[in-house]
């Protein structure tokens, strides 16, 4: 187990860095969890990140990948609603990566 | 892609490792995470652990249960009374070494207790010095070693949760074994040893909490799960103009499909289940998921609880009455499979009130089959044109199970429909595939992002086969029908200079070529494509029209 520290607060992450509480979810969180990786969030980066939150509050769950480029298409324009665009953006797997700064929980199964 | 741990050169030479020289310790480890007690309680396993707090301290004696000795060794007793097959594997190997070189894992890591009797042994010794005579009366006098016996340890914990998570109950070693010993059940068992002692593993045990919960490894709810089928339903008419359904708990149906999670969730997984779907369609078949059972998947086979395994599989059959359904049959999941074919009537069954007439269960491939077959499904081979395809043999299916009504149909059937659907199939090196296949080297509940490096060495030999026909053969694409293949290769393949995009589902590919009756031809598709922006066009212009006469006529107004 591990924390994140943040304005004087240590915030529980698990094993692999996803937020164990995920109700404490604030986007100042996700800008530091992202930073922990060395990543900075862009614009781009809260796009997907917003979706996810959405979809997220809506089902209760990160939102398969189809559904996932198929909403950004919608919204950001065709050239952006593919996998490799979101691999652009989030190297380790949109899946994985994007939905621990977005707070939400890992999806596991065999995926 | 980075890596910080060699990553195998593969040549592609012969498509075949050559056998690497012994790293002792090479693959020398905490294992992968430690299940927390909250998960352990939701699998009726013991909680009286506490959890480590860094991983240096997994498998320290203060982390376990109290006893835990005496427990380990009372759930080995236990464990070899109820499955005579263990105590025969642990009794009968007579180190003639044919194993040694078989695993993936250690092909690809070179440490020793990654063959496959090395890894046996280390359960065996301990069986040996607490089990047997030889190996008691040597303990006693302090010399266990002489007759193979060790005493169980702390560390023989900490190499059992290492190594045991080092296989991927494959089986390959026992095809190879003149005695038959599989390690698979072997592993099985001393994982179920470790989930008595505080030692489960947190991605199975999770992850079989969701399912018991929310009825999937996902955590996909039903709400989720029927937006996304919608979702599809709505892509295919895109695709095709035609009206094809993927219902959920449609009551009186026919057949229930019963398909891994991943499928609604993961790449090429989901294509896959859209190929399903059309066919399905296309033979007028009357068909559902289910919410309640949506998931294939069987993870209580990999930590070898029977307990486990049968509470996933009875909500299959649960489903299957309360849904009044004929048939079961199953998506391309490996060990979902192995579980269906080979266990299932005994751990949920009878199932007598389904059609005898059809195989209970049936697998979607034994129908997609013969229906090319007979030429009942209209193919236009030429969509898969722009692939060379080979096909990956999955571990489960091929040494766990059958397909078709004839030896080997399991190698036979898949092949079939690749080749039914398109013009261009190579298969990789004898050695590597049908019976003597390789693991993608993420099955048995390897999947997991803390097993990465074990993942990325044990693909090695599948990987050196892809290199030979992609060299040789101009193959572009490997495709599976499993689950965990699939997501493996797509994780992995960059590490060994592929792209992910190159493995796809076997149902994907009859999807690219199927053409549905009512199918709009790929002009008709544009063509309604720019009547309907046409018409959005006109209809925004008439809206617009309409706001701006409404506007100039309040402003003459007021």
């Amino acid at each position: 187990m591990s924390t994140l520290e943040l304005n004087g607060e240590s915030i529980e992450l698990d094993e692999e860095g996803y937020l164990v509480d995920l109700s404490l979810w604030t986007r100042e969180i996700g800008e530091a969890l992202a930073k922990g990786e060395d990543v900075d969030l862009t614009d781009e980066h809260w796009d997907i990140i917003d979706f996810l939150r959405e979809y997220y509050e809506e089902y209760q769950i990160a939102p398969a990948v189809r559904v996932l480029t198929k909403a950004v298409g919608k919204r950001l324009g065709k050239d952006k609603g593919n996998s490799k665009y979101l691999y652009s953006l989030f190297p380790y797997g949109p899946g994985k990566q994007a939905c621990k700064y977005a707070g939400l929980p890992k999806p596991t199964g065999c995926v | 892609m980075a890596a910080d741990y060699d990553v195998p050169k593969i040549t592609g030479e012969d498509g075949i490792v050559d056998i690497p020289s012994l790293q002792p310790d090479a693959m020398k480890g905490h294992g992968p995470w430690v299940s927390k007690p909250e998960f352990q309680e939701d699998m009726h396993f013991p909680t009286d652990f506490t959890m480590p707090e860094s991983i240096e301290n997994y498998g320290d004696a203060g982390t376990l249960v109290e006893n835990w000795k005496e427990r380990a060794l009372d759930k080995m007793g236990d464990l070899k009374g109820r499955y005579r097959s263990l105590q025969v594997f642990l009794d009968i190997c007579v180190k003639c070494g044919a194993c040694t070189d078989k695993c993936h894992y250690y092909i690809g890591s070179s440490d020793p207790k990654n063959m496959p009797v090395a890894r046996q042994d280390l359960l065996r010794k301990v069986y040996r010095r607490y089990f047997t005579f030889a190996g008691k009366f040597f303990g006693k006098i302090g010399m266990p070693g002489f007759v193979g016996a060790a005493e169980l340890t702390e560390d023989v914990v900490k190499d059992w949760y290492n190594y045991y998570h080092q296989c991927s109950q494959c089986r390959r070693c026992s095809v190879f074994c003149p005695y038959g010993i599989d390690t698979a059940e072997i592993s099985m068992a001393a994982r179920e040893i470790l989930d008595h002692i505080g030692m489960g593993q947190k991605y199975c045990t999770e992850i079989m909490g969701k399912l018991n919960k929310i009825g999937n490894n996902l955590g996909l709810p039903e709400a989720a799960l029927a937006d996304t089928l919608e979702g599809l339903e709505e892509d295919i008419f895109d695709e095709t103009g035609v009206d094809v359904k993927l219902p959920l708990d449609k009551k009186g149906s026919d057949i229930l499909l019963i398909t891994p999670s991943a499928d609604f969730f993961a790449e090429p997984h989901v294509d896959g289940l859209m190929g399903y779907a059309k066919v399905l369609h296309e033979l007028g078949l009357d068909w559902t998921l289910s919410s309640y059972a949506s998931e294939g998947a069987n993870f209580g086979m990999f930590i070898g609880s029977y307990e486990n395994m049968r509470k996933v599989s009875l909500r299959i059959r649960k489903a299957a009455q309360d849904l009044g359904v004929k048939r079961i049959v199953f998506g391309e999941c490996g060990h979902a499979w192995r579980v269906a074919y080979s266990f299932l009537n005994t751990l949920a069954g009878p199932f007598d009130f389904l059609d005898q007439n059809y195989p209970v269960p049936q697998h979607i491939l034994e129908i997609t089959e013969p229906a090319l077959a007979a030429g009942k499904l209209n193919i236009d081979k030429s969509q898969n044109d722009d692939k060379v395809l080979t096909f990956h043999d999955s571990c489960n299916i091929a040494r766990g199970s059958r397909m078709g009504d004839k030896p080997g149909g399991q190698f036979v059937l898949p092949r079939n429909v690749i080749k039914a659907v398109c013009n261009n199939y190579v298969d990789m090196p004898a050695d590597t595939i049908h019976d003597a296949t390789y693991c993608c080297g993420g099955g048995g509940g390897i999947l997991t992002d803390d097993l990465m490096e074990i993942r990325v060495k044990g693909a090695q030999p599948r990987m050196e086969a892809l290199k030979h026909v992609t060299d040789k053969h101009q193959v572009t694409h490997m495709a599976a029908i499993c689950a965990i293949c699939k997501s493996q290769f797509t994780k992995v393949v960059p590490y060994y200079g592929f792209t992910m995009d190159m493995i796809v589902s076997v149902h994907q590919l009859v999807s690219n070529a199927i053409v549905l009756k009512g199918q709009l031809t790929e002009e008709e598709i544009e063509a309604r494509d720019a009547a309907e922006e046409a018409e959005r066009i006109a209809a925004k212009e008439a809206r617009e029209k309409a706001a701006a006469e409404k506007a100039a006529k309040e402003s003459k107004d007021t």
